[in-house]
């Protein structure tokens, strides 16, 4: 992961990554705020199939990046973490009654638990190696909650929940579950973005430039490198229970297949590598782009007047495109979304009031 | 990842990074225009003239092979009831939305065509289970004929749920009644050995139970042998089974592509096709052809009848395939997955009549849900619609979803599968108690404990 | 000789061919991963696409046509891949190119299901099917002569690693990139030639797998398998890939049959994985691997 990045111009230095440019704080919060409460305002669909989704699978996503991204270790096993997190959130809610933050805190920690155990062999493994051993970790724990009764997924392959509720307040409306998810989202990726600029941050990027420096500097990296699994597996046990609580009500054992942990990969690769924000632009990236896909090969369909027999067609092309989109991406970008998009913000300031122009400030990657 | 010698020498090669602003600004507006089409979904408003009625398919991975005959089978059974003058003078538009078998796929086409459903039938049960909620909350129908819940059976505790034809517990006990047919009596049963071999999963270990009452009912022994997903590599397993458990019958409880893997295991064991049956969940063209000769003389179950030969059929072939509107190939009408697209469509449209009949139209969810409680799909009605011996009798109200009903067998001769048994009923008390049981664990499980 | 003995050396027989055929898919990541340090997810993709195009045009033209159209395809692509991919990648993370070679996966699935549609094929090779008895013991002779075509295509391999030019840069390349570079050895190609041979591994894994559990999408998921034996044998070890396929194939049937009947079965799942988790534990770089895979 060491590049050769061009020398940013020493305006950009001084400040630190994510800050950029003299908006104040306050209007890039508003912002986001704004932006964040907007899937309030408009239609269900936005909220159901656009919003929930994008933030639940960015959280899980988020948490990788703290593993992958910013400690420089790699796992296949995310999804994994995200089927506890969803099975011991329902269990700790509907089984024993915990009230609902502890229920999805209890799914946190018992994920992070996990994590940790997972993360053992990083100790002398790195890599491939490591890579396989937590794919490894991916089928274990899926046999085994298929497996073990006490989950309650041996006879239905499916854990219900009773209706969600926090001593007064019902969650029964989408815009409920999407200030729910919010309440536990937002919080959170602010702690991870607080996190990478902690100590622990720094210890975890020396970790991942150069392992042995860090040591002979005095960082214990297999403790923190534990400490990079086990916040991998708290985000993703947070994410599991939302995926039960907020959004699909039900826990299931095939929803959290290898293919969810590749896709949580290619969420942090694609959205950067490292990056708090780039992490839900890469969920966005992977959760919407096939449905935009489909929608628009099926419209290109209807005005080319192709007929239904063409379905199958059409759904196999999806895959296609949606293969070349990635590479295409992973090309055209390799920092990933999340400079791109703050490029973007910067031109658009930077239409608005030319005077903000900085000199030199052009349109390279990011200096992490 | 990469060797640091290797990363080095990339380095060492990589020019000064030409920045590709361009690109990604298309790439990236063509995504956002992408998403801007899917943001606006088409609200269509069903009308006087139209019931619109959207679907949730998969043709693309690995469970698209069955699954493209089924979704196509039901629409051929729409345009064949539009072309005979639709329902209430209302023809049946369908859209179809691809989930790829995807949960959130799923759940975003559901809500792509929200207010729109009238039945749900994503053939698949995850998306099927996580769209419950949201089923229940617009009172629309979910159905999966055949799959989980099983317990769905029991209407009071599960609504928006039907299983609407034989349920796992269904299957297995009709198929000893088979076996035990084939043995010459269950008295026959005793002392015999039965392998079942199955998928690891909830799927998979469903019948369990059922063969467990049933051994103590009729002495017979019998031992698991379950496959780890997907269920590819069975070698071991049959060198058991025929080696050292020694087996008298053998069931299979596979899924999809794993169903026509035990057929070179067979030969290479030397045990006997015949007394090697298969769940109807392995008993389509697609999940045994690629054993082809192999599988001859093979049974399999099935919760409908299979070819060409019923005059609903005929009907279809003759008015949509003759008029150049089929959605397959002409040669896969009459296969068993087609086939349970027309059985699913005919119990559909059915659901439909009633509505218009009793609520007019333009339908809703709420309407086709309370025609489908009233679905009476007797003997005479199936004659009437050209069904009989495709379709069971099938008799739903709000409190019985379906579940408790028998299968026919049918025979692979290498090529096609014909039909060789009637109707053979399962153990209903038996499949009584499981449903029973498991509905009450549901309901503890979801009532809350404050 | 005794009951168990006898069933006891059937399981074990059953599962070396199996192993065999375990080793023809590892290779195909061996192969890739010494040349370019790519782990290609797109292995899997590669092999149904192999078969299915081995399948879909054997009717038309005959299996020896087939298996040329195939290695075509193949070539294709892996130039396809060396100049579209890897060349614009060179100098990003590997985890950068794994996430490509997933593109690549979903775009061959795509590609080969929107070619030859998503029916399962039989694939038919003309073996006698009947076991033959050998001392009490059966033998499938289509394993027999599976794991037999996969000696050959080792062996191949092996001699074009040994005698040719192009195998002695790929080897060169794996063994130092920037002595090789300096040498003259040309590194898309060898590229190319790596996914060429990954590509022509992946047909005749395909292929005898295919005659075993038909030609679906399912192939892709045997792949997965291949993971565990990589880590056993070592990633960059041709002779590892084998004994370790060889080894998995034979402790999963062993497994199954001798320990599967205390823990209620379904032990095959595990016995690879857990093999390669002791092997990560004490001898990381895999048995036959070299040492020196991953520097600090």
């Amino acid at each position: 992961m060491s590049e050769i990045t061009v020398p940013s111009p020493p305006a950009r230095r001084t400040a630190p990554a994510p800050t950029r440019g003299s908006v104040s704080a306050a209007a890039r919060a508003f912002g986001l705020a704004a932006l964040l409460l907007l899937p309030l305002a408009g239609d269900e669909y936005w909220i159901k199939s656009v919003a929930l989704p994008t933030l639940i699978f960015g959280l899980a996503a988020l948490g990788l990046n703290l593993v992958v991204g910013v400690a420089g270790q790699i796992s296949m096993g995310q999804a994994a973490f995200m089927a506890v997190g969803a099975f011991i959130g329902a269990i700790a809610y509907g089984r024993y009654g915990l009230p609902l933050p502890f229920a999805i805190l209890a799914a946190g920690f018992a994920s992070a638990a996990i994590g940790i155990v997972i993360g053992l062999p990083s100790r002398s493994i790195r890599g491939l190696y490591l890579m396989v051993s937590t794919l490894a970790a991916q089928f274990i724990v899926l046999w085994l909650l298929q497996r073990v009764p006490w989950f309650g997924a041996a006879s239905h392959g499916i854990l219900s929940i009773p209706k969600l509720a926090l001593g007064p307040v019902a969650f029964n409306t989408p815009h409920a579950r999407y200030l729910l998810t919010l309440a536990v989202v937002v919080p959170l990726t602010l702690f991870a973005a607080n996190l990478v600029r902690s100590r622990i941050g720094r210890a975890w990027i020396g970790i991942r430039e150069r392992e042995i420096a860090a040591e002979v500097l005095g960082v214990p990296a297999f403790r923190y490198k534990l400490m990079a699994f086990a916040a991998a597996g708290f985000y993703a046990g947070v994410a599991g229970a939302l995926v039960t609580f907020a959004w699909t009500g039900a826990a299931t054992v095939e929803e959290f297949r290898l293919e969810l942990s590749v896709k949580l990969l290619g969420m942090i690769i694609i959205g950067g590598l490292g990056s708090v924000l780039g992490s839900y632009l890469g969920a966005a990236f992977i959760v919407l782009v096939p449905i935009a896909i489909s929608i628009a090969l099926h419209a290109a369909a209807g005005l080319l007047g192709w007929s239904a027999v063409n379905a199958g067609t059409l759904a196999n092309a999806e895959h296609l495109v949606f293969g070349l989109l990635i590479i295409a991406f992973l090309i055209a970008e390799p920092k990933g979304l999340a400079p791109l998009l703050l490029r973007g913000l910067d031109a658009v300031r930077n239409i608005i009031r030319p005077s903000f122009r900085r000199a030199g400030a052009g349109p390279q990657g990011e200096k992490e | 990842m990469i060797p640091q010698d290797m990363a080095r020498w990339h380095m060492a090669r990589r020019r000064a990074a030409p920045t590709r602003g361009p690109i990604s600004a298309f790439l990236l507006a063509l995504s956002a225009a992408a998403l801007l089409t899917s943001a606006l979904p088409a609200r269509a408003q069903d009308s006087d003239k139209e019931i619109h009625h959207p679907m949730l398919v998969t043709r693309t991975g690995p469970y698209a092979t069955g699954a493209t005959g089924v979704s196509s089978g039901q629409q051929d059974y729409f345009a064949l009831v539009n072309a005979q003058g639709g329902i209430g003078g209302a023809k049946i538009r369908w859209s179809e939305c691809e989930f790829g078998y995807e949960t959130p796929r799923a759940l975003e086409c559901y809500e792509r065509f929200r207010g729109q459903w009238k039945v749900v039938y994503p053939n698949s049960t995850p998306a099927v289970v996580a769209l419950s909620e949201r089923l229940a909350a617009d009172k629309v129908a979910g159905i999966n004929p055949g799959g989980n819940r099983a317990d769905a059976t029991d209407g009071k505790t599960f609504p928006y749920l039907y299983p609407v034809v034989a349920n796992f517990w269904a299957q297995a006990s009709s198929t000893i009644r088979y076996i035990a047919q084939q043995e010459g009596g269950e008295d026959k049963l005793k002392g015999k050995k039965i392998a079942f071999l199955h998928i690891d999963n909830a799927y998979g270990r469903g019948a369990i139970p059922v063969l467990e009452a049933l051994s103590k009912r009729f002495g017979f022994e019998w031992k698991s042998f379950p496959l780890p997903l997907p269920g590819l590599e069975q070698s071991a397993a049959w060198v058991d089974i025929a080696r050292r458990y020694r087996a008298d019958w053998v069931i299979q409880w596979n899924y999809g592509q794993s169903c026509s893997v035990p057929f070179t295991e067979i030969q290479k064991v030397g045990f006997p096709v015949e007394r090697f049956i298969g769940t109807l969940w392995c008993g389509s063209e697609e999940d045994i052809s690629a054993a082809g000769d192999l599988a001859k003389n093979y049974v399999s179950a099935s919760y409908q009848g299979v070819g060409t030969g019923f005059p609903v059929i005929q009907e279809i072939l003759g008015k949509v395939y003759g008029a150049g509107n089929g959605a397959l190939p002409r040669e896969r009408v009459g296969t068993v997955a087609y086939n349970r697209g027309v059985f699913t469509g005919i119990v559909i449209v059915e659901a439909f009549r009633n509505a218009v009949r009793d609520h007019g139209l333009p339908l809703t969810g709420e309407k086709v849900l309370d025609g489908l409680n009233k679905v009476q799909l007797t003997k005479a009605r199936l004659k009437e619609l050209g069904a009989e011996g495709l379709v069971p009798e099938i008799l739903l109200s709000a409190d019985y979803h379906g579940g408790v009903d028998p299968q026919v067998f049918q025979r692979w001769d290498g090529k096609t599968w014909t039909t060789i048994s009637g109707w053979i009923p399962p153990y209903e008390d038996v499949v009584w108690e499981q449903i029973k049981r498991s509905a009450e664990a549901y309901r503890a499980e979801v009532a809350s404990k404050k | 000789m005794s009951g168990d003995l006898v069933y006891g050396t059937e399981l074990a027989i059953t599962g070396l061919l199996i192993g065999v055929m375990y080793s023809m898919v590892a290779l195909g990541f061996v192969l890739i991963f010494k040349a370019s340090a790519v782990f290609n997810f797109a292995q899997g993709a590669m092999t149904l696409f192999g078969a299915l195009t081995v399948v879909g045009l054997s009717p038309l033209v005959g299996l020896p046509l087939a298996l040329a159209a195939a290695l075509v395809a193949m070539a294709v692509l892996a130039v396809a891949v060396e100049r579209w991919v890897l060349r614009p990648l060179i100098g990003r993370s590997a985890l950068t190119v794994f996430m490509a070679t997933v593109g690549v996966a979903y775009a061959l699935e795509g590609l080969a299901q929107l070619i030859w549609g998503n029916q399962p094929r039989g694939l038919k090779l003309d073996i006698p099917q009947a076991p033959l008895q050998l001392g009490g013991v059966y033998v499938s002779p289509p394993d027999l002569i599976g794991a037999a075509i996969a000696g050959v295509c080792v062996m191949l391999l092996v001699l074009f690693f040994q005698r040719t030019k192009l195998g002695l840069g790929l080897r060169a390349m794996a063994d130092d990139p920037i002595a090789a570079q300096a040498m003259g050895v040309r590194v898309g190609r060898m590229w190319a030639v790596a996914w060429m041979l990954a590509g022509a591994v992946a047909i005749v894994a395909g292929v005898l797998w295919g005659s075993r559990i038909g030609v679906h999408f399912g192939m892709t998921q045997i792949t997965l398998k291949a993971l565990p034996i990589l880590i056993i044998g070592g990633v960059d070890s041709i002779p590892g890939a084998i004994v370790a396929g060889l080894l998995v194939g034979a402790g999963e049937a062993l497994g199954e049959g001798f320990l599967g009947p205390f823990v209620g079965g379904g032990v095959q799942e595990i016995v690879a994985y857990l093999g390669a988790l002791l092997i990560l534990t004490f001898r990381h770089q895999g048995l036959l691997g070299e040492k020196t895979i991953d520097r600090i």
